[in-house]
């Protein structure tokens, strides 16, 4: 399959791709690992006027922690974040994450900005940013702006970056030292996408828990935060009991989706199951 | 709309190419059209199947998801790269020991996977072998004897053979920009 014709353009800098899609007049797309942007190019479900490909761009390949947070550049695959000693080290849940993502050719060429910035609704890294709290770092012709992952996905594919945008970094939380974060999915057997995926990070200080985030992705067209889940577990002791009770609750703050691969009844039970899965690991009960 | 041609420059096999190509070309259709390196297969075309994998700059990449123009001033390795029929790569004469196809249409692909999978993980165990083919797709064998084919390649490379397999990507610029 061959997607329509296009003008390509390589940008060298942050400025110039913004420039670049400024003058494509709202038809050009960016372009860095393509794995979202060329499958959806040759089957002709989109066909942009221009690509303005990124990955010449200085500067956005860097890993750093400052403070609580660490920060990841938008053009670093999933290979180099799962294999980053900065990122196994502080946060073991996105190395852990983005070891899940595609397949080992896929994890070669696509970057944490392009799937961010493109959004799949059963993609695996929104969890991962909702549950440690990411700040989406945009540069647009007005200047620099940071995004709440919690506000960032909007819908299926669609999220807050505003017109002649680009999504530089990503920086996440550091969760305190006495928590652990894991993800668990229910891949789809084909193409092991989250069919539900379950991001959670829980700590217990004297017995009881004073730390946790649990975030989904893949069971509706927006990842979401699983409050009623948090709110019942904070205060009170990690036990298999606790954490069957709360997980019932996996589905309430989400809104289900109904297609081919799931209906909705089984996706809401899908949660309960994965969250229980993912907090009894994070636990060490399992 | 625009669709002027672009200038690619690329090391494919080790052999330098400069063409002039229309954006929307798929690295797999240059290798096999333009290049006639039909080593290279196209099967499901929707970067799935993984019998279009190369190597680009060192890394296993299906190259049915890769424009042309994107490979610009880089390294391409292909199933014609890497051995000879005298002197087999370690994953050929693997899947020559262990019968690691049957058909063989995947076979290209598998094999370059399997280069860049003992690329970036030169000991793996089976599982992380397994984990590491999830990107291809094989209708013959059942995957067992690609596995044993892997295994066999490991165990009969030397670490530094692996490195040294996929030229670096620095050599072919300083060739490029030295033209």
């Amino acid at each position: 399959m061959i997607p329509s014709a296009f003008a390509y353009e390589r940008a060298s800098s942050i400025r110039e791709a913004i420039e670049l899609l400024r003058a494509s007049g709202g038809e050009g797309k960016l372009i860095a690992g393509g794995h979202s942007l060329l499958p959806m190019m040759k089957l002709r479900l989109t066909s942009p006027d221009t690509l303005i490909d990124i990955a010449g761009v200085e500067g956005l390949r860097a890993v750093r922690v400052t403070g609580d947070r660490l920060t990841v550049g938008a053009l670093l695959t999933h290979d180099q974040i799962m294999t980053n000693p900065l990122v196994r080290e502080k946060l073991p849940i996105l190395a852990e994450t983005a070891s899940q993502i595609g397949d080992l050719q896929v994890r070669n060429r696509g970057t944490i900005g392009g799937n961010l910035a493109h959004a799949d609704p059963a993609s695996d890294l929104p969890a991962v940013a909702l549950a440690l709290d990411a700040n989406l770092q945009v540069v647009s012709v007005e200047g620099s702006e940071t995004y709440a992952a919690e506000d960032f996905f909007l819908g299926p594919l669609i999220t807050a970056l505003p017109e002649n945008s680009m999504l530089t970094g990503v920086s996440f939380a550091i969760p305190p030292a006495h928590t652990r974060g894991v993800y668990e999915k229910f891949a789809h057997p084909a193409s092991g996408y989250a069919v539900v995926g379950v991001a959670a990070v829980i700590g217990v200080n004297q017995g009881q828990v004073n730390y946790i985030r649990v975030a989904i992705t893949g069971a509706g067209d927006v990842p979401y935060r699983a409050h009623d889940v948090e709110n019942t577990l904070l205060g009170r002791p990690l036990t298999p009991a606790t954490i069957s009770d709360a997980a019932k609750l996996a589905a309430e703050d989400g809104v289900m989706a109904d297609d081919l691969f799931a209906s909705a009844q089984y996706r809401a039970h899908l949660c309960s199951v994965y969250v229980k899965k993912a907090l009894l690991r994070a636990s060490r009960i399992e | 709309m625009g669709m002027k041609e672009t200038q690619v420059t690329v090391n494919v096999n080790g052999k330098l190419h400069s063409l002039t190509v229309e954006p929307r070309l798929l690295l797999v259709h240059m290798l096999r059209e333009k290049l006639l390196l039909s080593g290279t297969h196209i099967g499901c075309d929707t970067s799935q199947c993984g019998a279009c994998t190369v190597l680009l700059d060192g890394r296993a990449v299906k190259s049915c998801t890769v424009l042309a123009v994107q490979a610009h001033e880089k390294t391409v390795t292909t199933v014609e790269g890497l051995g000879t029929m005298e002197q087999l790569h370690p994953v050929q004469e693997g899947f020559w020991e262990k019968h690691g196809l049957q058909c063989g249409f995947c076979t290209p692909g598998v094999m370059m996977t399997a280069v860049g999978l003992l690329q970036q993980n030169p000991h793996p165990t089976e599982a992380e072998i397994r984990h590491g083919l999830e990107g291809v797709i094989c209708r013959c064998t059942g995957y067992q004897n690609i596995v044993r084919a892997v295994q066999y390649a490991a165990s009969h490379t030397e670490t530094s053979a692996i490195d040294s397999e996929v030229a670096a990507p620095d050599i072919v610029r300083d060739v490029i920009e030295g033209r």
